[in-house]
C-alpha cells in the first residue's frame, strides 16, 4: 500500500491534483467558517457600535433606538466624499444630541474617531474607534489608555477660536504627546473637521 | 521519542524563540505588552497545534516536491478560521489582537515545526509538540513582553482582564506609579535589547547548567554543541 502511494507522490499529475484537492477543502472550510461566524461577527459589531454610541452620549440623554434613527447627509455624495450616516439620539421625540464617525489621516492610516454632538454644536464626547498608531506613543488617544480624549468635552466650533483648534505645538489648546505630535493633530483636524460638517448640515441632520 | 523529552525541546532547550530564532517577527512586534505577548503566544499555540495534527494526518500522502504549498494553504486557512471565530466569539479579545492574528501565518515557527518534525511523526506525537512549542513560544512571548512593559510603562500585565476575562484582573500590577517609562522599551529597538539580553542570559544559564552536570552525562547532550 505505502509503495503504491511512493510511486503515486513521485507522478506530476499526483502532486497538482493533492494541491488542488487541498485547496479546495481549504476553500470549503473558509466557506463553512464564514457561513457560521457571519451573523455573530455582525451581531458582535452592532455590538460594538452601540456601545461606542453610548459612551459619546451622556447618560440617560437618549430612549430611541439609535441604531434604527439615521439619516444619510451628503446623499448622492460620490466614492470621495460618500454619505456620512448620521445616529440620532432623542429624548420624548425631540432630538438631544446626534452621532456620526469622521475620519483623518494619521500617522500611518486613517484615524476614525466617533463624535457626539448637541443639537447647539458643542461636543457631548469624541472617541477614536479605529487606529493603527505607534503603540506606546500614539495610542494614547485611546480612551483606555490615556483621559487625552476627554479634552473636547464641551468644545465646540466657538470656543475654542478657530485658529486654536490644533494641537499646542501649533499654538492650539489641545495637548500633543511627547514623541507623537501627528497623531493628536489628525484626531484633532477630524474633530474640528466634523464640527463644520455638523453646521454645513444642521438643517438636514436635525430635521 | 517520548513525551517528557518532546515537552523539555518545546519549552526550553530548543525554545522556538531562544534557541531556533524563529518567530522573531511576532517576537519584536506584537511584545510591547506581557498580555500582548501571551495573547499572541496562546493564538499562535492553537494555530500550531491544529497545523501540526493536520500535517501529521496527511503526511504520507503529500509529495515533497509541493509540500510547502500545501503545508502554507493549510496554515493560512487555519489562521483565518482562527481569526473568524475570534471576531465573532470572543470579540473583546479580537479587538486588542485582531491586527496581529493575520501575522501568525507567516510565523516560520509554526512552517518550521510543520516541516521538521509533524511532517515526520505520528500524529499524536505531532499534537504534542505542537503544545510543547506552543508552550515555549508563549513563555518567551510572555517574558519579553513583561520585561518591555515592566521598563517602558511600569505596569505588568496591564489589562490581561480583555484577554482572560474579569476574574483575571489581580495579575494586573502598577510596579512603578505615575512612571512615564522609558520610551525606546517600547518601541522596535527596545524588542531587539531585551531579546538580545535574554538570550545573552539563557546562554550563560545553560552553560552554568551544563559545568554542573556530572562529566560521564556529557557524551549525551549533543544540543548543547
Amino acid at each position: 500500500m505505502s509503495t503504491l502511494i511512493d510511486t503515486w507522490r513521485a507522478k506530476l499529475a499526483y502532486q497538482g491534483i493533492s494541491l488542488g484537492i487541498v485547496a479546495m477543502f481549504a476553500s470549503a472550510a473558509l466557506v463553512v467558517g464564514n457561513q457560521l461566524t457571519h451573523d455573530a461577527i455582525l451581531k458582535a459589531e452592532a455590538d460594538d457600535l452601540a456601545s461606542s454610541l453610548a459612551q459619546v452620549l451622556p447618560a440617560g440623554g437618549n430612549d430611541n433606538d439609535m441604531l434604527a434613527d439615521t439619516v444619510k447627509v451628503g446623499a448622492g455624495g460620490t466614492a470621495v466624499a460618500p454619505p456620512v450616516t448620521v445616529y440620532r439620539a432623542r429624548k420624548a421625540g425631540a432630538v438631544t444630541g446626534v452621532v456620526f464617525q469622521r475620519a483623518e489621516r494619521g500617522y500611518t492610516t486613517d484615524i476614525v474617531v466617533l463624535m457626539g454632538v448637541d443639537t447647539e454644536g458643542r461636543l457631548l464626547g469624541v472617541r477614536v474607534i479605529k487606529h493603527a498608531e505607534t503603540p506606546g506613543l500614539g495610542d494614547k488617544i485611546e480612551i483606555a489608555k490615556a483621559k487625552w480624549i476627554l479634552d473636547f468635552n464641551g468644545k465646540s466650533l466657538a470656543e475654542p477660536a478657530a485658529a486654536k483648534w490644533a494641537v499646542k505645538k501649533d499654538g492650539g489648546v489641545f495637548d500633543q504627546f511627547a514623541g507623537a505630535t501627528i497623531t493628536p493633530r489628525a484626531v484633532v483636524k477630524a474633530v474640528k473637521g466634523g464640527l463644520e460638517f455638523f453646521a454645513a448640515h444642521r438643517e438636514e441632520i436635525l430635521q | 521519542m517520548n513525551a517528557r523529552d518532546i515537552f523539555k525541546e518545546g519549552i526550553w532547550t530548543n525554545n522556538s524563540v531562544f534557541s531556533q530564532m524563529l518567530a522573531l517577527c511576532p517576537a519584536m512586534a506584537v511584545t510591547t505588552t506581557g498580555t500582548n505577548g501571551l495573547g499572541m503566544g496562546l493564538a499562535s499555540m492553537a494555530v500550531l497545534v491544529c497545523a501540526n495534527v493536520l500535517v501529521a494526518m496527511i503526511r504520507n500522502f503529500v509529495s515533497p516536491q509541493v509540500r510547502i504549498p500545501i503545508f502554507i494553504v493549510l496554515i493560512a486557512t487555519l489562521v483565518t478560521l482562527v481569526d473568524l471565530a475570534l471576531n465573532a466569539w470572543l470579540h473583546d479579545l479580537y479587538k486588542v489582537l485582531g491586527l496581529f492574528i493575520a501575522l501568525i501565518v507567516v510565523n516560520c515557527a509554526i512552517l518550521g515545526r510543520a516541516e521538521s518534525f509533524a511532517s515526520k511523526s505520528p500524529v499524536f506525537y505531532a499534537a504534542l509538540d505542537g503544545i510543547a512549542m506552543g508552550m515555549g513560544l508563549t513563555l518567551a512571548l510572555t517574558v519579553i513582553g513583561l520585561v518591555r512593559e515592566l521598563f517602558g510603562s511600569g505596569t505588568l500585565f496591564a489589562q490581561a482582564s480583555l484577554l482572560l476575562g474579569p476574574s483575571f484582573a489581580f495579575l494586573e500590577t502598577t510596579v512603578i506609579a505615575n512612571f512615564n517609562g522609558a520610551l525606546l522599551m517600547v518601541l522596535p529597538p527596545g524588542g531587539f535589547l531585551v531579546l538580545g539580553l535574554l538570550l545573552a542570559g539563557k546562554r550563560v544559564l545553560d552553560a552554568k547548567l551544563e559545568r554542573r552536570r556530572p562529566a560521564s552525562a556529557d557524551f549525551s547532550n549533543a544540543e548543547a554543541a
